[in-house]
Formats: structure tokens, sequence, C-alpha cells
């Protein structure tokens, strides 16, 4: 029935929108609408003065799915440009993590030690909890949160991936 | 001097007139009574009183397919805005131009879950193709003016405007005109690529088996667009199939032309695609409907793809080469190009493709026998076809076998002139959409070939037909079955006539008369033309009901799920061919 099986292709995309009511809306609905995956997603206004706002989506698929989404965000009315920053070349992509550990004694200083390690900031403390932040590849931030779960980690806020491509150019 | 002050309501009118906009259909209610009372304080917008939301709708659609412009509505919040839903996902469907004004309960109670309050842009956002909400009358002209043209421009589609009542009735000097307003990102592509132009002619140039299959993007794209397709055509003798949405947009009459392709196609439109060696797609976007099996459509034939929506684009089919523009532009850039290359088909090959159609149009693939007691509903259509060919007509439908055998038995020289639901497949679309074809056309003769189940859908429409004197044509093809689905479960389901049989029918004669329309029937078919001519000499509105055999199946057929060449061409097939498993989980 359906053409040949197509390989699982994962991509990250950028997408340049007008600021107006209901566009992020209109994006979520489109991936729900539409059975595409949404494996991460962020949202903010880049650019006040001519209310742009940026988003990166990091979706998979086959080639001619991820073809498809992108073709229809293109087709959306407030967006302006769709970039596929995997295909585009190089690009770099962070995330930013808060992570909150509880504990005392022998667990909590090795909590601070491997944080230390992956260059994780304290931003709150206390006698009995550390907030840490976070910024790295998503991989990186799966690493340390789970590093920190035997040691009483007990909340998880994260960002999702932004992403830039390297190099002079922009959008 | 400063502009002068205008309420919302005011301000919108002049928006709508400044637009050029003749005509809205509609129906009032609390949210949207400041329009109402503008619209009778003033006498250049004409104002058409439906009965139902949905019916405004595809009265609009009727209206814009018909003209080319962009279609009216306006309804009331809440209920009025839930009962356009089925219009508005319609008109997305089959991309027809349409702005909907809607009412809105005041911004501040907006999300109190007030009187009449629907979330509409919420619930609309997956079946237009933009929505906005007003939310200051500042913004309002220049919101409504956006909405035309992200309405008509690019590939067409339904936008909705929702207008709280408060901004309808507060004042503002912010009115601007329809010229000094530029949408800030939306610039579809009309204008082709130089260079895949070039390279489409190399393709064509190579073809021993060339098809054009032409869709709505024909039609879309204007008159101009069907000329030029007739010189492309033409010009290259190759043969050209329609989609049931671009039928008119190629004289069905044109030796060259195949009739229409997919599940109730042509034998020789589907055989012509299958075996094909280049195919050249203009405005059609590989439906499921025209394709089939989709590992078994057109195996042969390298793609070439002409469409002004790039999500259209390797949506379904793969294709060789797109071309991402209007219909109409790429056209002209495509034959100016052959010309100047001086390219021509071989003619020894395209000889040989001529002559294997011929054998393929030998099979007579929509031959039906007519006795002399029962009407058979392909004679019916094809009377009609006969009787009011040489007058100014259009054609609408409701959806079912009626509909398949409009498509398959009325000849359709020119784009316009045909009104059907392709994409959703709307029961109940073709009386409404009737009513506003026959608005923009007052002089002309309106036809809805029904179905007796589908009518029932918007029969309440008698009173507007009634109302404005509107001379619309209903032609029921009465099978007492909802045919298409009994037609399915004889081929699919063992013959079980699940709950298809439609019982309890009115009487159509006394119902046409308790609308002051005029109603009548036939069942013999040697009264068909009588009746047929009596109801278009008939200068009211008319319901002809016409009782045909209650079990004819429409052939060819494309079972759900096969290929082209697995096409069922009469009862006698079904025996051997199957639908496959797959295929019957398909719609
Ligand atoms: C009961 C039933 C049976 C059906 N059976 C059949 C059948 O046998 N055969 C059949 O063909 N259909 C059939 N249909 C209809 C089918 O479902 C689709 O609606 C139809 O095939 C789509 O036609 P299309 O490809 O021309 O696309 P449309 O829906 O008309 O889309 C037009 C395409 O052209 C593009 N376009 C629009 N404007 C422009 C422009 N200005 N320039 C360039 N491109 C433009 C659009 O982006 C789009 O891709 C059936 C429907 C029903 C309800
Ligand atoms: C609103 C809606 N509901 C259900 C359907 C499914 N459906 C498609 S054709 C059909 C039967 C139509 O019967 P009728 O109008 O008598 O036409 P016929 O097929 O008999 O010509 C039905 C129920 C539909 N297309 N639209
Ligand atoms: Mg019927």
């Amino acid at each position: 029935m359906a053409p040949k099986e197509q390989p699982i292709e994962k991509r990250t995309i950028a997408v340049l929108v007008d600021n107006e009511p209901g566009v992020l809306a209109r994006v979520i609905g489109l991936f729900s609408g539409r059975g595409y995956n949404i494996e991460s997603l962020t949202v903010s206004e880049v650019d006040p003065e001519s209310q742009l706002s940026r988003i990166t989506v990091i979706t998979s698929g086959t080639a001619q799915i991820l073809e498809q989404i992108k073709a229809q965000l293109g087709r959306l009315v407030p967006v302006r440009r769709v970039s596929d920053l995997s295909m585009e070349g190089p690009h770099v992509e962070r995330e930013l993590a808060l992570v909150k550990v509880t504990g005392r004694g022998n667990k909590r200083v090795e909590s601070l030690r491997i944080a230390d390690i992956f260059r994780a900031s304290v931003v709150d403390s206390g006698h009995e909890h550390f907030v840490f932040e976070m910024t790295g590849k998503s991989e990186k931030l799966d690493v340390f949160i789970d590093l920190m779960r035997p040691l009483g980690l007990v909340d998880v806020s994260r960002t999702g991936v932004v992403a830039i491509a390297r190099g002079p150019k922009g959008l | 001097m400063a502009p002068a002050q205008l309420t919302g309501a005011e301000m919108l009118i002049k928006a709508l007139v400044d637009q050029g906009v003749d005509t809205i259909f509609g129906y009032p209610g609390g949210a949207v009574l400041p329009i109402y009372d503008a619209l009778h304080l003033q006498n250049s917008l004409r104002h058409i009183l439906v009965r139902h939301e949905q019916a405004a709708v595809h009265a609009a659609e009727g209206y814009a397919r018909s003209t080319g412009k962009v279609g009216v509505v306006l309804v009331t919040s809440g209920p009025g805005a839930t009962n356009a839903v089925t219009g508005l996902t319609d008109a997305l469907m089959d991309s027809v131009p349409v702005v909907c004004l809607t009412g809105q309960v005041p911004t501040h109670l907006i999300g109190n879950d007030a009187f009449q309050e629907a979330d509409t842009t919420g619930i609309t956002r997956p079946c237009t193709k933009h929505n906005y909400l007003i939310k200051s009358v500042d913004d309002l002209a220049r919101i409504v003016h956006e909405a035309f043209y992200v309405a008509r421009s690019g590939r067409p589609g339904p936008v909705v405007v929702d207008l709280p009542k408060d901004v309808l009735q507060a004042k503002s000097r912010a009115y601007v005109a329809p010229t000094a307003v530029k949408h800030r990102s939306y610039r579809p592509r009309l204008k082709p690529d130089r260079e895949a132009i070039e390279t489409a002619v190399d393709m064509i140039a190579k073809a021993k088996r060339p098809v054009i299959y032409a869709g709505g993007g024909v039609i879309n794209s204007g008159d101009r667009a069907s000329a030029l397709l007739r010189r492309l055509v033409r010009g290259l003798g190759a043969p050209c199939t329609t989609t049931l949405m671009g039928l008119g947009g190629f004289p069905a009459s044109d030796p060259l032309s195949l009739g229409m392709l997919g599940m109730h196609g042509t034998y020789e439109a589907n055989l012509a695609m299958y075996n094909s060696d280049l195919m050249i797609a203009v405005g059609a976007r590989f439906d499921d409907r025209v394709t089939g099996r989709l590992d078994e459509f057109a195996p042969t034939a390298r793609k070439i793809h002409i469409d002004i929506d790039p999500s259209s684009i390797n949506k379904n089919v793969i294709v060789d080469l797109p071309l991402i523009g209007d219909v109409g532009r790429v056209l002209d850039a495509l034959i100016k190009a052959w010309n100047a290359r001086g390219a021509k088909l071989s003619q020894r090959a395209l000889k040989a493709w001529h002559k294997q159609i011929d054998v393929w149009r030998g099979r007579d693939c929509l031959r039906y026998e007519q006795g002399d007691k029962v009407i058979k509903p392909q004679y019916a259509i094809q009377r009609l076809y006969e009787l009011t060919k040489d007058r100014d007509t259009y054609i609408t439908t409701e959806v079912g076998q009626h509909q398949m055998w409009a498509a398959q038995f009325y000849k359709f020289e020119k784009p316009r002139r045909f009104m059907t639901s392709g994409g959703l497949g709307t029961m109940g679309y073709g009386f409404p959409a009737a009513v506003g074809v026959q608005i923009a056309h007052p002089k002309s003769l309106v036809i809805d070939i029904a179905g007796e189940a589908s009518i029932l859908m918007n029969i309440q429409e008698l009173s507007t037909v009634a109302q404005y004197g509107l001379p619309v044509k209903i032609f029921i093809i009465n099978n007492h079955y909802m045919g298409m689905v009994r037609q399915w479960q004889e081929l699919m389901h063992g013959g079980r006539y699940s709950h298809s049989y439609t019982a309890a029918l009115p009487d159509f004669v006394k119902l046409a008369d308790a609308f002051g329309a005029v109603g009548m029937q036939v069942s013999r078919p040697d009264q068909l033309d009588d009746k047929i001519l009596e109801m278009i000499e008939t200068p009211r509105p008319v319901i002809l009901d016409c009782l045909v055999d209650q079990k004819e199946n429409c052939f060819p057929m494309i079972p759900s799920g096969a290929a082209h060449y697995e096409m069922l061409l009469g009862p006698a097939d079904k025996a051997t061919k199957r639908a496959s498993e797959e295929g019957m989980v398909l719609v």
C-alpha cells in the first residue's frame, strides 16, 4: 500500500513567524492535526521591533514526511521562513535545564562535585538542596540528570532545544 | 478634513464595498445586530437571507466558484459560527475563496462562557486558510482587507474574521482603503523558475506516451489558464484528462479529451495514466480518489507537477519536476519556451499512442442499457445534458452516485460551469451552492443534480429561493437509496444494506408546493424529455423528482486501494476482482 519503507530521520527546523495571536496554536495544531511528531518545541520573540518570533522544532519522519512538514509550515499565513538546520549545513543546538537535588551529607557533596565537572552552576541553595543551572546539548543534560537521580533529584525543568546555523549568515 | 468617525459595523460595510463585494449570504443574531443595523441603512450591498448557516457558506462557494470572486458570509456568534464549520471545511478542501464574518461576544466577556460564546478562531483554525479575531476597531479595516487578500491569493481558501460586538459598536476614524493594506508576510509564489521550465521542455520533448492531467487549479487560475491549457494540449497533440474539480477546464468535446480519471473515471483516462511515459499534472493534487493504489500509480511516467502550493508537491506521489507557480503563468512560460525551442513530439510515437487510446475508448466504458420501463440514472443525466447544453447553464451537484454520473454524462465545455463538493464530499452542498450561482447569474439556467437523500440535508433553502424568486431547478435522481453507500455495501460488504434505504421520503411534489415552488415527478423514460423541458421552461423554482432504477451502480469503478488497471467495468466484473483487505480500510 504505502510506498517502500523509508528510514526515519530527525531534523531541527527553525521557523520565523509574525508574532501574532494564535500563531503557536497554528504550528502545534498543524503537527497534531496531521500526525507529525514533535520531539521538542521552543518559541520566543526574537525581534520586538518587527514582531518576529522564532520557533525551533525538532521532529522526525521519513524524507517525504519531513518535506511535507516544511511545506505545510511554509503554507501557514504568518510564517515567514522555514529553515531545515539539519540539512543546511552545520549548526549549534543548546538546551538549558534547572535541576533540583535535595539531600544531605555525602550525596550532597557528590552532587556538587558532579555539577562542577559538568560546569553546571548553582542558582539556589539551602541546607538541604541545590538548584543547578546547566546549558549544553540535550544528551549532556540527560547524562547530568541521570547522575543526579540517585543523589536526591526532585525536580527538573528544561527549556527544549534552541538552535542556530554556524557561520556568518543569518536566517 | 479628518476622516469621518464610523462605528465598527459601518466600517465593515465600507470595507466590503471597497473590496467590490455586492452580495453577502447571512443569517442574523444578537452578536451581529450592529452589522444588520448598518446593512439596513445602506443599499450598496445585497444581503441574501439563507435558512441555515451551512447553506450560507455553500451559497458563497457557489457564488465564488461560478464568478471567480470572493464569496462573503455573515453569521452570528456561537451556533451561527459552528453551523458554518462544515461549509468552511468544504471551501478549504476545494480551495474556494470565501470570507466568513462571524459575530462574537464583547471582548470583555470572551472566555467567560458568555451566552452564545464559542471559541470560533479555535474551532475554525484547522478548517480555514487563516482566521482573525479583531480586538480593536482601529484594526478592523486593515484586517478585513487582509482577509480578502489571503482568501483570493495563492491557493484560495476560506478566511474567518471574528468580530466582537463591542468592536462593532466602537467608533473610530481609522478606516483605511484596500490599496493602503499590504500583508506583512504572505506572498505566494506565482512565477515559475526559468530553469525548471527549460527542464520541462527537455522532458516533454522526449515523450512517446504523454498525458496531461488537469485539475481544479486550472479553474482557480482563471479563464486564461483554461485557454492556455487548450493551447498546450492541442499544440502537443497529447491526450488530456481532468479531475472532478477540473471538469470544464478542458472542453469535454475535444477529440483529445479523455474525460474524467480516477475512481469513477473513464477506462481510457485511467489506462492512459497507467501506461504513460510522461505526465504533466496541471493544478491537480494527486488525491487518493485519483491515484488509486500509490505504488502502482503511473509507474513508468516521468512526472511534471504544476502547482501553486508547495505542500501539494510530493505529498502523495513523488514527482520528477515540480513547477511551482500559478497555472496561467507557468503554462504561458512553458508554451513560450516550447515554441522558442521549436520542439516537437515524435509524431510516429504519438500516432501509436493515440491508436492504443482509441482501442481503450472502444470499450465504451460508460455504456448502459436503457429499456422502456424504468429510467436509468445515466439516461436521465444524458437527456438533461442534451436538452440544456445549448443554453447558458450552470450545474451543481450533491454527493453520491448522481454526482459521479453528472461528472461522466454532463459534458462541460467551459470552466466555472460545474460546482461540486469534491474534497469533503458534503451532502447538502448542491442546492445552496445553486442558490449562490443563481444570485450571481440571475438570467442563467441553474440546475442542482441531486440525490433524494442529499437534498434533504439543506432542503430548508426552498424558503430562500421562494423569498428571492430564484428559479433554481432541483433535478432529483431518486433511486430510493443512498446509492453510493448501497453500491459499496453491495461490492464490499456482502450486500448487507445496512441503513442505506431512504425510507419515509417526503412527497417531493407536495414539498415543493408547500414552499411555493413547482413540483413534478417523472418515472417513464418516454416522458422524461417533456418533463425536463417543462422544468427548464418554468421561470420559477422547480423540483423534478425523477424516479430511476433503484439498483443501478456507477461504473467504471476502481475499488479503494486498487490500481488503475484493476477497474471494474460493470456488474459482471465484481465476482472476479475483490477489494483487497488493505483497500477495505480506505474511505
Ligand atoms: C463520491 C466522490 C467520488 C469522487 N470520485 C472522483 C473521481 O473518480 N475522480 C476524481 O478526479 N475525483 C473524484 N472525487 C473528487 C476528489 O475527492 C478530489 O476532490 C479531486 O480529485 C481533487 O481534484 P484536483 O486534484 O483537481 O484538486 P483540487 O482540490 O481542485 O486542488 C487544486 C490543486 O491545484 C492547486 N492550485 C490551486 N490554484 C492554483 C493556481 N492558481 N495555480 C496553480 N495551482 C493551483 C492547489 O494547490 C491544489 O493542489 C470524488 C469525490 C466524491 C465526493
Ligand atoms: C454530510 C454527509 N454525510 C454522509 C456522507 C456519506 N455519503 C456519501 S454518498 C451518500 C449517499 C447519498 O445518497 P443520495 O443523495 O440519494 O445519492 P445517490 O448516491 O443515491 O445518488 C452518503 C450517505 C456524505 N458524503 N456527506
Ligand atoms: Mg439516492
